[in-house]
C-alpha cells in the first residue's frame, strides 16, 4: 500500500539501538518547532524558551535535577520489570502511597522522634509503594489478572484514597478546610543541599534525596547484570518457555517485578513529600509515575540509560512550565511532547529489528479479503 | 418502591451507553487480534473534537462526525506503528493514551467549564417510555438507540457475514489466514478503524449527551473499564451490553444511594467503578481454561507478513 | 507415464538472509503421477513447495504450467490454476466449524449449507468421512487431515501437494490415505508427496525426486530401488556406525508408578496411569505419534506439571511434587523438544544460556553470578561437544540447528546426572551432529546414566535405544528389547493395541540405588 516494504534483519542492529531514540528525539523536536510555528510563536524563540531558558541558571538545573531524580528512580523500577514483561502502569498510585505512608509518620510523630524520623520514612515511604504494588502483584500471580489494567485502576483509587485522607483525617485543623495536611518539620524534610555547605546551591530547592537516586543507579546496574535474580527475571521476559523449563517461577517473577517498581515508586513519593512538597495535599498529581513509563522506554530499559532520558523529560516538564508563563501555552502541552516521542521512539524501533527499502509496488492482483 | 428505582435505571443507563460504544468497537478489533490499549485517548479526543465542531457551530451532525474522525485519527496513528512498523501493541497503545489526553486538554484548553452549543436531547418513545423500572430504556437519545442496534448489528456481523468470519480467523492465527491468502493486515487494519470510530463516538456522548460541558479528563479513565469489559465479556457482544449495564449500576449506584438518605463517602463511591473493574477482571481471570479458548488466540501478538 | 508436463521447474533460486535454501533445483510434474519428493529436515523441500503454491517467490528460475512460463504470484493465484496443499500442520482454524473453513478457502461465495452438501458428498466418495458442522477443535487429528483434504478436493485440484501427511496417522489411517491418493491419480490428478519416509514412498510413488541441501541429487524409480539406496541418496554417504556396548541392567534409576496427569489444554491428552522403569546404563525410547500425551508426559517428568509425590522416583526418592531446580540438583536433567525459547533463549550468549540450567554447578554464589565460573562451564560444553559458533558470547538465535542441539545437550550432560531425558534429540539436526549426540548418548549410559529418550522417529529409536515402549492415547506400552520386536508390532501399539503396562510398580528393595 504505501510502497516501502521490511524485511527482518537477521540479527538486531547494534548501531540502531543507540541511534533510534536519537532519532526519534530529533522527530520530536521538529514536530515541536512546527507546531510552535503553527501557534505563531517563532520557533528560535519557543525553542530556546522551552529548553535553553530554564536551566540557564544554578536554580534552573538545581529544578532539572529536582524533577529528574524521581523520574529516573521510578523508572529505574519499572524498567526492570519491563525487562521480565511485567506491565506495570500504576507507579503514580503507588507513588502516592508510597508518599501517604511517609506523611503519616511525619505528622504523627514529627515532634516525638528527632533525626531518626527522615531514615524511617524513606523505608515506609517504601513500604507503603510495595504494599500498593503487592495488590496488583497478588491480582496477576495468584489471580491471573491482566496486572495493566489492575495497577490502573488501583492508580485512580490511590488518588482518591489521597483525597479521602487529606480532605479527612488528616487535614491540617488550621487549613481554613483546605484539603492539605500540617506543614512538615526540619527532620521531617530532606535537607537542603545548600544548607549543608554546597554554596553553589543557594536558594534552590535540590536536597539530599538525589542521592537516594544516585545510589539506585550502580545498584540498578548490579542488579540487572550480576545478579541470578536479574538474569531469571530477563529470561522470563526474553522466554517464558525457557523460564519454566530452567524451572523459574513465574509467580516469583511478577512479586519480585513489582515489589521493585513499587519500592521505587514509593521512595520517589517520599522524596516528593518529605523535599519540594513539605506537606501532602490534593494538588500533588505530578504525572511522575506515568511519565516514567517513557523514560523507561527512552533509556531503552538500561540502567545507564535510563538517567539520561530522565534528564530530557526533566527538560520537557520545565519547559512546558516555561511555556505557560513566556508564550501563555498550556501545561497539558508537555503531555503532548512526552506522548509525540514515545510514538517517535516506537516508530523508529523498526529500524532495530527491520531494513527498510523503497518498493515500487506494481498494482495488486484482484485478491478476495 | 419501583417508582424509585427509575431515576437509578435511568442514570445505569446513561453510564452504559458510551462504555457499550467503546467496548463494541474494542470488541471488534480485539478479534481481528489487536490490542488497542488507546481507548482512553481516542475517547478524549473524540470528546473533544465534537465539543469543537459543535461550539464552533456545526451542530450535532458536524459533532458526531468530528468526534468519529478524532477517534478514527488516533486508531489509524496506531495501526501504523503496531501493524505496519511492528511497534509493541501494549506500548503503542499507552502512547496513545498519553498523547490522546495530552492532546485533547491543550485543544480544549480555551473550553474549560462552558457548555456544550448543541446537545442530544433524549427521544422517549411514547407509552414504553412510562413503563415504570424499565422505562428509561425507551428513553434513550440518538446515541442510546445507536448503540442498542449495534450491539445485535455486531452480533450479527461477526457471527452471520463472510467478512465476519474473516476477522475471527484472522484473529485467531494470522499465518494460516496468510496462507489462505487473507488480506491479514487489511482486515485489520479495518477492526483497529473502526474501534477508534466508535470510541471517538463515546466521547462526543460524553461531551454532547451526559456531560453536556468540556474539562480534561472528562471521561475518567472509562476507557479502561471499557477494555475491561472486553475481557469480561468474554468477546461477545449481547455481554458487552450486559456489563456495561452492570457498571453502569455501580456508577449511578453512588447518587442513588445519597438520595435514598445513606451517607457514604464521596471517596469511597467515587473508588466504586474501578474497584468493581478489578473483581471483574479477577472473576473472568479466574477460569484460565475458559479465558483462553474464549480469548482470539493471536491477541497482542505482532504479525509480520514477510517472516 | 508418458502424461503431458503439467508442472515444470528450472533451475530455481532461492536464498533467506544467509542461508542458500535452493540452489537450482529443476524438476518437472506429470498429471496423474504421484511424485514423491524425499529429503532430510532442511534439504530444501518445504521452501520449494511454498515456491510451487506461490507463498514464496523464487529469486531466478522459471516455472511452466501447463505449458505457459510465468510466476506463481500468490496462494490465491495459485488456487486459481488448479493447485492445493494439504499442509503439515494443518492450516484449519479450530474455533470455527469445518464447512467455514472449507468457505474460507474458496474463491466463489457458497452458502453454507450447499458447501456442507458437497462437503458430504466428496466425503462418501473418497472415503473420507467428515462431520460438516463440528467445530475443528473437536476433532481428532486425523479427522483434521481429512477436512483439510477435502478442503483441497472440492478446489478440484490438478495438482495436489501432501507435506509430510503420515507423521499424525497409525498405519491403518495411512492405508486408508493411500487409497484414497491412489484414485484421485487415476482420476488424473498430479500428487506430489513430500516426506522423508522411505517406505512409505516405496510402497506409493510413481517417481521420486531426491533433494540434498537445495539440489536435486537423483530422479528415481522408487519400486526399483531399495531403501538403504534411498536413504543414501538423501543423506549423501552411508550412514555411520554407532558403536554400542552391550546392555547393563542396573538398578532403577527412574521409576513412574501409576503416573496420571489430566490434559495440558483443552486440547491435550491426559496420562492415564502410566508406569515404566528405566535402569541405570539403559537407553530406553518411547516412541509414538506426536500428540498422544507425550507433552503431558514430558511436563511431568520435567516438574513443569507437579503431579503425585509417589508416582515418579529417582533413585528411590519421590519427586514427582518436586520444581524443576530441586529435580535437577538430584540429578535429572533434560533437553526439551524446542531449541529456540525453551531449550536456550535465542537472544542471550552461550555463557548465559550455559547460567539457564546449570545453575546448580556452583555459577551462583549468594546470589550472585561468578562469571568465571559460567565462563568455565560455557567454554566445557563448547569444546567438549564441538559446537561451532561465533565464540561463548554469540547469541544462541546465531547458531545452527545442529550446533545448538549438541551445545545444550553438553550442557546438560555436563551437569553429570544419574538420569537424563531427552525429546526429540535429533529432530532437524544435520548428519554430523546427529552422529555426535547419539554417541555421546551410548557413551553416557555406559558410565552407568539412565537415559529416556521420547521421539517421534522410530528410526532413532531403534538405533540407540536398548528397550522401547510406545505412548499412545495417554497409556503407554509394555516397554520391549529392541531386539525382540519390529516395526510392524509397534506400528500396531501406537494405535492403542497393546495390554496393561509395564509390571507392577517396583519393590522397596528393586527402587534403592
Amino acid at each position: 500500500m504505501i510502497g516501502f516494504q521490511l524485511t527482518r534483519r537477521a540479527r538486531p542492529s547494534r548501531a540502531m539501538q543507540w541511534l533510534s531514540p536519537i532519532l526519534a528525539v530529533a522527530l520530536t523536536l521538529v514536530v515541536g518547532l512546527a507546531v510552535f510555528a503553527a501557534l505563531g510563536q517563532a520557533p528560535a524563540r519557543a525553542f530556546h524558551a522551552f529548553f535553553i531558558e530554564p536551566v540557564s541558571d544554578a536554580n534552573g538545573i538545581a529544578e532539572l535535577l529536582l524533577k529528574a531524580s524521581p523520574l529516573c528512580l521510578i523508572a529505574l523500577g519499572l524498567a526492570i520489570g519491563y525487562r521480565a514483561n511485567v506491565w506495570n502502569i500504576g507507579a503514580e498510585g503507588q507513588m502516592y502511597i508510597g508518599g501517604a505512608f511517609a506523611t503519616g509518620l511525619a505528622i504523627t510523630f514529627q515532634h516525638d522522634i528527632g533525626m531518626a524520623l527522615l531514615p524511617l520514612m524513606i523505608i515506609a515511604g517504601a513500604i507503603g509503594g510495595m504494599a500498593w504494588a503487592a495488590l496488583t502483584a497478588f491480582c496477576r500471580a495468584q489471580l491471573k489478572a491482566d496486572e495493566i489494567l489492575v495497577s490502573l485502576m488501583l492508580t485512580y483509587v490511590a488518588n482518591l484514597v489521597v483525597k479521602y485522607l487529606v480532605y479527612g483525617p488528616w487535614q491540617d485543623p488550621q487549613a481554613n478546610n483546605f484539603p492539605l495536611t500540617v506543614s512538615f518539620e526540619d527532620n521531617a524534610l530532606f535537607p537542603l543541599l545548600a544548607s549543608l555547605g554546597w554554596s553553589w546551591f543557594d536558594g534552590t530547592r535540590l536536597n539530599l534525596s538525589i542521592f537516594l537516586t544516585l545510589a539506585a543507579i550502580p545498584l540498578a546496574w548490579f542488579f540487572v547484570q550480576r545478579t541470578f535474580m536479574g538474569f531469571k527475571l530477563e529470561v522470563g521476559g526474553l522466554a517464558p518457555g525457557a523460564a519454566r523449563y530452567a524451572g523459574f517461577s513465574a509467580r516469583g517473577t511478577v512479586w519480585v517485578a513489582m515489589l521493585i517498581g513499587g519500592a521505587a515508586a514509593g521512595l520517589a513519593g517520599v522524596t516528593e513529600v518529605a523535599g519540594p512538597l513539605g506537606q501532602l495535599n490534593d494538588r500533588w498529581t505530578p504525572g511522575y509515575g506515568f511519565t516514567a513509563i517513557i523514560v523507561a522506554a527512552l533509556g531503552r530499559l538500561n540502567p545507564l540509560g535510563i538517567p539520561l532520558a530522565a534528564l530530557l523529560m526533566a527538560l520537557l516538564y520545565l519547559g512546558g512550565e516555561a511555556a505557560q508563563i513566556t508564550l501563555q501555552l498550556p501545561k497539558a502541552i508537555s503531555l503532548v511532547f512526552q506522548g509525540l516521542l514515545l510514538m517517535f521512539l516506537l516508530g523508529c524501533e523498526v529500524l532495530i529489528n527491520f531494513r527498510v527499502k523503497r518498493v515500487a509496488r506494481p498494482a495488486p492482483a484482484a485478491a478476495k479479503t | 418502591m419501583s417508582g424509585s428505582l427509575t431515576p437509578l435505571v435511568a442514570s445505569a443507563l446513561a453510564a452504559a451507553v458510551p462504555l457499550v460504544l467503546a467496548a463494541l468497537g474494542e470488541l471488534v478489533t480485539e478479534r481481528a487480534g489487536v490490542l488497542n490499549l488507546g481507548l482512553e485517548g481516542m475517547m478524549l479526543m473524540g470528546a473533544v473534537a465534537s465539543f469543537m465542531a459543535a461550539a464552533h457551530g456545526g451542530g450535532l451532525g458536524a459533532g458526531v462526525l468530528a468526534g468519529i474522525g478524532a477517534g478514527a485519527a488516533g486508531a489509524l496513528v496506531f495501526a501504523v506503528l503496531t501493524l505496519s512498523l511492528q511497534a509493541s501493541q501494549v506500548a503503542t497503545g499507552l502512547s496513545l493514551t498519553i498523547f490522546g489526553t495530552g492532546l485533547s486538554a491543550f485543544l480544549g484548553r480555551d473550553y474549560v467549564g462552558s457548555r456544550a452549543r448543541a446537545t442530544f436531547d433524549d427521544l422517549p418513545v411514547p407509552g414504553l417510555s412510562d413503563i415504570p423500572g424499565i422505562g428509561p430504556l425507551f428513553s434513550l437519545n440518538a446515541v442510546g438507540y445507536f448503540a442498542l442496534v449495534a450491539i445485535v448489528a455486531i452480533a450479527w456481523f461477526l457471527y452471520r457475514t463472510r467478512l465476519g468470519l474473516v476477522v475471527r480467523t484472522v484473529g485467531e492465527s494470522p499465518t494460516v489466514a496468510r496462507s489462505l491468502g487473507m488480506r491479514v493486515a487489511r482486515v485489520r487494519y479495518g477492526a483497529t478503524l473502526f474501534g477508534g470510530a466508535m470510541a471517538g463516538l463515546a466521547g462526543s456522548y460524553y461531551a454532547l449527551a451526559q456531560f453536556k460541558m468540556w474539562q480534561e479528563g472528562l471521561t475518567s479513565g472509562n476507557g479502561w473499564i471499557a477494555l475491561a469489559l472486553v475481557v469480561f465479556s468474554t468477546w461477545r457482544p449481547v455481554r458487552v451490553a450486559v456489563g456495561a449495564l452492570l457498571f453502569g449500576g455501580v456508577t449511578a449506584m453512588g447518587l442513588y444511594l445519597q438520595t435514598i438518605g445513606i451517607q457514604v463517602s464521596t471517596f469511597l463511591l467515587a473508588s466504586l467503578p474501578y474497584l468493581a473493574t478489578i473483581v471483574v477482571l479477577i472473576a473472568t481471570s479466574a477460569n484460565e481454561q475458559a479465558r483462553r479458548r474464549n480469548a482470539p488466540a493471536a491477541l497482542g501478538k505482532p504479525f509480520f507478513d514477510g517472516d | 507415464m508418458n502424461e503431458p508436463s503439467l508442472l515444470r521447474l528450472e533451475r530455481i533460486e532461492k536464498t533467506f538472509a544467509s542461508l542458500r535454501a535452493l540452489d537450482g533445483v529443476s524438476l518437472e510434474f506429470r498429471a496423474g503421477e504421484i511424485h514423491a519428493v524425499l529429503g532430510e529436515n532442511g534439504a530444501g523441500k518445504s521452501t520449494l513447495m511454498k515456491i510451487i503454491y506461490g507463498a514464496v517467490q523464487p529469486d531466478a528460475g522459471t516455472i511452466t504450467w501447463r505449458g505457459e512460463a510465468g510466476p506463481i504470484a500468490s496462494p490465491n493465484e495459485a488456487r486459481a490454476r488448479g493447485i492445493a496443499m494439504v499442509f503439515q500442520h494443518f492450516a484449519l482454524f479450530e474455533s470455527v466449524t469445518a464447512v467455514e473453513n472449507v468457505a474460507l478457502a474458496l474463491p466463489e461465495r457458497v452458502p453454507l449449507r450447499e458447501l456442507a452438501r458437497r462437503i458430504e458428498e466428496a466425503a462418501t466418495r473418497y472415503g473420507l468421512p467428515v462431520h460438516p458442522w463440528q467445530e475443528v477443535h473437536h476433532l481428532s487429528v486425523g479427522e483434521r487431515q481429512r477436512v483439510e483434504i477435502v478442503r483441497c478436493l472440492l478446489q478440484s485440484p490438478r495438482l495436489l501437494i501432501m507435506d509430510e501427511p503420515t507423521s499424525v496417522l497409525t498405519p491403518q489411517a495411512v492405508d486408508q490415505l493411500f487409497e484414497t491418493l491412489r484414485r484421485l491419480a487415476a482420476e488424473g490428478t498430479a500428487i506430489i508427496y513430500v516426506s522423508h519416509k522411505l517406505e512409505e514412498i516405496r510402497r506409493l510413488c510413481h517417481r521420486a525426486t531426491i533433494i540434498r541441501q537445495g539440489r536435486v541429487v537423483g530422479e528415481v524409480d522408487p519400486q526399483k530401488e531399495t531403501e538403504g539406496r534411498l536413504a543414501e541418496l538423501m543423506i549423501g554417504r552411508t550412514f555411520p556406525q554407532m558403536q554400542r556396548r552391550a546392555k547393563t541392567e542396573g538398578a532403577i534409576a527412574l521409576e513412574l508408578a501409576a503416573l496420571a496427569t489430566p490434559p495440558a489444554g483443552p486440547f491435550g491428552t491426559p496420562l492415564a496411569g502410566i508406569s515404566l522403569r528405566v535402569h541405570a546404563g539403559e537407553v530406553l525410547g518411547i516412541a509414538g505419534i506426536s500428540g498422544n500425551g507425550q507433552a503431558e508426559l514430558l511436563a511431568a517428568l520435567s516438574g513443569e506439571t507437579r503431579v503425585d509425590a509417589q508416582s515418579i522416583w529417582l533413585c528411590g526418592e519421590p519427586i514427582g511434587a518436586l520444581s524443576p531446580g530441586a529435580r535437577r540438583s538430584r540429578g535429572l536433567t533434560l533437553v526439551p523438544e524446542e531449541r529456540l525459547g525453551v531449550g536456550a533463549v535465542p537472544e542471550m550468549s552461550l555463557r548465559k544460556n550455559a547460567l539457564l540450567t546449570a545453575y546448580g554447578q556452583r555459577l551462583v554464589r549468594r546470589g550472585v553470578i561468578d562469571r568465571g565460573a559460567v565462563a568455565a562451564y560455557a567454554d566445557r560444553c563448547i569444546s567438549g561437544f564441538d559446537v561451532r559458533c561465533g565464540g561463548p558470547e554469540a547469541p544462541a538465535g546465531s547458531l545452527s540447528g545442529g550446533n545448538l542441539q549438541k551445545f545444550i545437550v553438553g550442557r546438560e550432560i555436563e551437569q553429570r546426572p544419574r538420569v537424563m531425558i531427552l525429546a526429540q534429540p535429533t529432530w532437524g539436526v544435520d548428519v554430523a551432529a546427529t552422529a555426535l549426540i547419539r554417541q555421546r548418548l551410548i557413551d553416557l549410559s555406559a558410565q552407568g546414566v539412565a537415559i529416556l529418550v521420547i521421539s517421534e522417529d522410530l528410526g532413532e529409536i531403534l538405533e540407540v535405544c536398548d528397550r522401547v515402549a510406545v505412548i499412545a492415547g495417554g497409556r503407554m506400552s509394555p516397554a520391549r528389547d529392541v531386539h525382540e520386536t519390529g516395526a510392524e508390532e509397534i506400528g500396531r501399539w501406537m494405535a492403542g493395541g497393546f495390554g496393561a503396562g509395564d509390571a507392577a510398580p517396583a519393590t522397596e528393595a528393586e527402587r534403592v540405588a
